[in-house]
């Protein structure tokens, strides 16, 4: 008995059953261990196929009227291709789009879709072709430095926007809407994409580090108060004329006539 | 030319008989606090009042000096002015309106005429006045000594020249320096303020830069007035869309055009650009630029279109001017 468990052992055989023993053992673990990653990977995968599924969906009943079918544009909307997800993103999530009346410039509704659907429109527009993603929460955080983001805002933005974000007229009908109130994201979104008449700034004409200054700007003027006092809506010095006039001398006037008025 | 006979005189004006008559002085008016003590009594409180406001305004604003200090924080500077200026404004215009209402209400409302004074004075001072002219050029010999009155006028008249050569130094005169600015062949476009340069590619569709020319941020006395005159604006549109004359056609680089960002009207910083018309519009007059038809106005008092500067593109791919522009930047200052 001990002979044959002796030579069973070293029969050649023997070495063979210990590999592959092995090899099925560690191989197996291995990929049990992968097919649960690749689990994951085809849930991801499928949603987000499925996210640009719907994004397409809603592309087609509320955009592809004017913006074409595959957003190839229109003679009423220009092509989507290419635009991006932070452009998508902007102009249906700051109630742009989708448009009411075709005009010299579509101002802001109030928003018609989910924080879901518009991620799904974004994703979908975003697939269309390469173009800016929308930003990430770090790159809106207001803790750049604001005095360079004032001098880049009066350089690049203040012409059109007011050197307070007031906003301002442009031609033929058009406007640059304030920027008080408008969200970081939109700001950053605004600056990469350049929605409707408004010039496009792209990371190379100003950083994400300078767009970043920029919406700390943004941020101190709207949090701090005018030192100056009543700012009269920040709208320059045609309504601070105005109101000059109307009632500084208004005022004038009336002790003037007082003071030559007799008395009862 | 036979002269017309008139049956009236010369003139054509209509004269109406019935002259509007002097009305004279409107009839005295008893005031209120003359007839009755009630009211006499109660504008004296009111003068009172307006006093003891005056007072509390001057004390209030030695309050507000300590209450609302100025302190790093911007805003103390609003409510600092606000309460100070409130005091003061109170403490002073109490003053006023007090005395203003004393002197109304309660100082006497004796009403006097007083006749215009006569311009001629009268035979007997106009007689003086002569006299003592007379007495004078005796007494100082201006009249008999012609050397002192003659050097007198010498030294008058050459008194302002002096004046001449001091306001020489308001100039220089600027020379050809208007018709100049720092652009020059091969300068590179970087941006403003820090002065990185420009790649073409950096400059996609739609984009604007507001450009300076490379070397001006190192400037020191004069970089203020290089920037104000070299100051460009870089866009790049679809170049199917550009209108080129025959001679621009190498000015821009493939859709890449750079134009004079001073106004032509009076040399505001033209820089409301809008992507999908093209215009270009002045903040202060509203003149509109078509910035893919060579910068032509198409609205407002600019009376030329924007200068454009000519580009191309260095070996390592930055953009650089061609030359300086082919005319003045700004105002057209030679027509004024």
């Amino acid at each position: 008995m001990r002979k044959t468990l002796k030579n069973s052992r070293r029969s050649p055989l023997a070495a063979i059953f210990v590999i592959a023993a092995g090899l099925i053992l560690s191989g197996g673990g291995y990929a049990v261990a992968t097919s649960a990653v690749e689990n994951t990977t085809a849930n991801t995968a499928i949603s987000a196929q499925e996210q640009i599924k719907e994004g397409e969906r809603l592309f087609l009943a509320n955009c592809a009227t004017c913006h074409g079918v595959n957003g190839v544009g229109t003679a009423a909307g220009p092509t989507v291709i290419g635009v991006g997800a932070a452009s998508a993103d902007f102009q249906v999530s700051s109630g742009r789009m989708p448009g009411q009346a075709s005009g010299p410039q579509m101002p802001p509704k109030p928003v018609q879709f989910t924080e879901e659907q518009i991620a799904a429109i974004a994703a979908y527009v975003g697939s269309l072709g390469v173009g800016p993603s929308i930003p990430t929460a770090d790159m809106l955080e207001a803790n750049g430095d604001s005095s360079r983001g004032g001098e880049l805002f009066r350089i690049n933005c203040a012409m059109c926007h007011n050197a307070a974000g007031a906003g301002g007229a442009l031609t033929e009908g058009k406007w640059a809407p304030t920027l008080k109130g408008v969200s970081a994201k939109h700001v950053y979104e605004a600056m990469l994409t350049g929605p409707q008449n408004m010039p496009v700034f792209n990371d190379a004409n100003l950083t994400p580090s300078d767009k970043k200054d920029i919406i700390t700007y943004l941020a101190y003027i709207e949090a701090n108060p005018s030192a100056g006092g009543y700012e009269l809506a920040g709208l320059g010095p045609v309504a601070e004329g105005l109101f000059l006039w109307i009632f500084g001398f208004g005022l004038i006037i009336l002790i003037t006539m007082w003071l030559g008025a007799k008395s009862n | 030319m036979k002269a017309k006979k008139h049956d009236y005189e010369a003139g054509l004006a209509v004269i109406s008989t019935e002259k509007i008559q002097d009305p004279g002085l409107e009839p005295h008016r008893v005031r209120m606090t003359d007839k009755s003590v009630k009211h006499e009594q109660s504008a004296n409180r009111q003068v009172a009042a307006l006093f003891l406001l005056s007072a509390f305004g001057s004390v209030f604003s030695i309050y507000a000096y300590f209450a609302f200090p100025i302190t790093e924080d911007l805003a103390t500077v609003r409510a600092n002015n606000l309460w100070l200026g409130l005091g003061i404004t109170l403490g002073l215009l109490g003053i006023g309106i007090g005395a203003v209402h004393w002197a109304k209400t309660l100082m006497p409302d004796a009403e006097v005429t007083e006749e215009r004074k006569q311009t001629r004075g009268s035979e007997e001072v106009r007689a003086r006045a002569i006299e003592i002219i007379k007495l004078a050029d005796q007494e100082s010999g201006f009249t008999r000594r012609k050397l002192i009155r003659r050097s007198m006028y010498g030294a008058l008249a050459l008194f302002p020249l002096p004046a001449i050569f001091f306001f020489g130094d308001l100039g220089p005169n600027p020379g050809d320096s208007l018709r100049h600015t720092m652009w020059k062949k091969g300068t590179r476009l970087a941006k403003d303020p820090d002065g990185t340069p420009i790649k073409a590619s950096d400059v996609t569709l739609g984009s604007i830069f507001h450009v300076i020319p490379a070397g001006l941020a190192e400037l020191h006395d004069d970089r203020l007035n290089e920037k104000a005159k070299a100051a460009v604006i870089l866009v790049r549109v679809n170049p199917a869309e550009l209108i080129e004359t025959e001679e621009r056609k190498s000015w821009s680089y493939d859709g890449i055009v750079a134009y004079s960002k001073i106004c032509t009207h009076v040399g505001c910083p033209v820089a409301l650009y809008e992507q999908q018309t093209h215009h270009l519009l002045c903040p202060c007059h509203q003149s509109t630029f078509d910035l893919v038809d060579g910068c032509k106005v198409i609205f407002g008092p600019a009376a030329r279109p924007l200068p454009q500067l000519p580009i191309a593109v260095d070996a390592e791919g930055y953009l650089i001017a061609q030359s300086d522009f082919d005319q003045p930047v700004g105002p057209s200052f030679w027509e004024r």
